[in-house]
């Protein structure tokens, strides 16, 4: 089981939005890698690009707002052998230059990085027009594309190293609002491989990936109390996905709830869904956004009304267990 | 500056090209007629003008020139064109868009020795082209990159109605802000597109003016007198204020008379009687080039 941050269970937990991860990761780029350059679209300082930009004029590019030339540059960059990041709110980049992405960046199987910022309705009072829901849908049905949801700052840091060193498209998200840090900088983090996050026992697994990771712990732990034992996955990676640690938890549980700030439909649960029907059907819950759009309101509130709380994480593990056995 | 008897070797060498597009798209039973027979001249006068910087033996050498073709479509213009130029052999021209071709309906990023890029779903080019023409900036600003007489250049082809793309405008807008003067963008002024005239459906008139709004120079030139486009690449080459756009006024479907002009003959291939028709009037006209010089 991986070591994660011993403040994690208490109220003193430290919070940190995951996007100041990458800030970070794409300054110690900078020093690393000259190949490194950071393209934004207007968004320098929200994308926490503004750093780079500063130490890096040479290798920084404001396009402007303009996601679909800045994701055409991007794909001209790394054909020329540079390594782009692209940095925008994930409605706009990947989503409104999808075709972008498609046939500039991924059919050319090319070296250029998305970074999409303000994912899931956690991005609050901005509304449904800029709360990105259906990013990993349209990232992962992408030949040649990776895609990753990091869970707090350290692993978002992590992951833009990782990503910089993966030959090939790459696509990872960040939440907007503060979010518990939950792992620490010896926390182990490689793309395309799962890790177990706590384990209590093996009455169901609830995998989960970005920062809801954290209620899926909270619950796990709350759970532990009532006598139910939880395994939680942190499945950052939803591809390539780690089939075979997914194909594990389902034969010790028997019964999976997978937790993520996305709709249910085309994320990281179906395609947790996609491995377990083919290779080890066992039953499944998906804690998700319900095949609806976002409104205006505080994170809290939001991931309240739309079920995505503890309480409903709880509430899955519950009724994932009913149906265990029950060949449902 | 190019002999006459040079201009004439080209002139004959795009009558080849044009006639192995005919015989490319007959055996693909599809594809584009009129874009590719009407650029023919362009792409000769780039890769056999004296223009060009590039290696078929060594492709992706570091300090070549690169070509974008956004409007994917007339590749079996750019095929004929690369394999003429010895990118790869003449016998496979006619794989096009067959399985396991490397000769894709739209053209696929190093698929082919020579094609820098993926393009086809228009308003994509440019933007590819601004990028390589940015790294390419920034490596020679850093030393990084072995030069000689002059920088490497990025060359974007392109057609008229995909400037309906909005994405054009925002590449135009970024290319002007950044002074980009070793990107120059061909335009194929050939006034058709699939639903018609280039004007009726959306017109993008004054085009000129729109990119002189944007910071880029303008040439125009006749898209079929290779000296004039020889001259043009050259002039654009001297231009260190901005990046440059050659508008090519070209007539869609040149050298078949009945495909000349002809909105229809922009997505179709000839068929076997018309490819017959068409491959007499191209000798014929190849006769005429080697007697006019005589």
């Amino acid at each position: 089981m991986s070591k994660l941050n011993p403040m994690l269970f208490t109220n003193d937990v430290e919070q940190k939005p995951t996007r100041h991860g990458y800030g970070e990761g794409l300054l110690e780029l900078g020093e690393k890698n000259p190949k490194v350059v950071v393209l934004t679209g207007d968004l320098a300082e929200s994308t926490r690009v503004l750093d780079f930009g500063k130490k890096y004029p040479d290798r920084f590019f404001e396009c402007g707002v303009a996601e679909q030339n800045m994701t055409g540059i991007a794909a001209g960059l790394a054909a020329a052998g540079k390594i782009p990041f692209i940095s925008s709110y994930a409605v706009f980049s990947p989503g409104r230059a999808w075709d972008q992405v498609r046939v500039s960046v991924c059919y050319s199987n090319l070296n250029v990085k998305i970074a999409g910022a303000h994912t899931g309705v956690s991005v609050g009072p901005d509304g449904a027009t800029h709360q990105a829901l259906e990013d990993i849908a349209i990232t992962r049905v992408l030949p040649n594309m990776t895609v990753i949801v990091p869970c707090d700052a350290i692993e978002t840091k992590k992951c833009t190293l990782a990503a910089a060193s993966r030959p090939g498209p790459v696509y990872f998200r960040f939440a907007r609002e503060k979010t518990p840090i939950i792992t620490t900088p010896e926390t182990p983090f490689e793309i395309g491989k799962a890790e177990v996050f706590f384990e209590s026992g093996h009455d169901v697994a609830i995998v989960a990936c970005g920062p809801l990771v954290y209620q899926s712990l909270i619950a796990a732990k709350e759970l532990e109390g009532e006598g139910i034992k939880v395994t939680v996955v942190n499945n950052h990676t939803v591809k390539p996905m780690d089939t075979a640690a997914i194909m594990k938890v389902a034969s010790d549980c028997g019964a999976i709830v997978t937790v993520e700030e996305h709709q249910i439909m085309g994320g990281m649960g179906s395609a947790v869904a996609e491995v377990l029907a083919q290779n080890y059907p066992v039953p499944l819950e998906f804690v998700g956004m319900p095949n609806t759009f976002g409104e205006s309101g505080q994170p809290e509130e939001l991931l309240e009304k739309y079920g995505m709380s503890v309480k409903f994480i709880k509430e899955a593990v519950k009724k994932v267990i009913l149906r265990k056995g029950t060949r449902q | 500056m190019l002999t006459d008897s040079q201009i004439q070797q080209l002139e004959l060498k795009a009558n080849e090209i044009r006639q192995d597009i005919i015989k490319m798209l007959l055996a693909a039973g599809s594809g584009h007629s009129a874009g590719p027979l009407g650029m023919a001249d362009v792409f000769t006068a780039l890769y056999f003008g004296e223009v060009l910087n590039f290696d078929p033996k060594d492709p992706w050498k570091e300090d070549r020139d690169r070509v974008i073709l956004s409007n994917g479509h007339i590749c079996p213009v750019w095929y004929p064109t690369l394999a003429h130029a010895g990118f790869f052999p003449k016998e496979e021209l006619m794989t096009l868009r067959k399985i396991n071709s490397r000769l894709q309906g739209h053209p696929h990023y190093r698929e082919l020795p020579g094609v820098e890029n993926t393009g086809g779903p228009l308003g994509q080019g440019m933007s590819q082209a601004i990028g390589q023409a940015l790294a390419i900036r920034m490596d020679v600003a850093a030393g990084k990159l072995p030069i000689g007489e002059r920088m490497p250049w990025v060359y974007c082809l392109m057609s008229d109605a995909e400037l309906q793309e909005g994405q054009n405008w925002e590449a135009i807008m970024f290319a002007g802000k950044n002074n980009l003067h070793n990107l120059t963008a061909v335009i194929d002024r050939n006034n058709i597109q699939i639903d018609g005239f280039t004007e009726d459906v959306m017109p993008i008139e004054p085009l000129a003016d729109k990119f002189k709004a944007f910071n880029w120079s303008i040439i125009e030139v006749d898209g079929h007198n290779i000296r004039e486009i020889v001259d043009a690449f050259n002039k654009a080459m001297a231009i260190f204020e901005n990046p440059t756009v050659i508008i090519a006024h070209t007539i869609p479907g040149k050298g078949v008379d009945f495909m000349d002009w002809n909105p229809a003959w922009h997505g179709k291939p000839p068929d076997k009687d018309e490819s017959v028709k068409a491959l007499a009037q191209l000798r014929t006209l190849g006769g005429k080039i080697r007697s006019e010089y005589e």
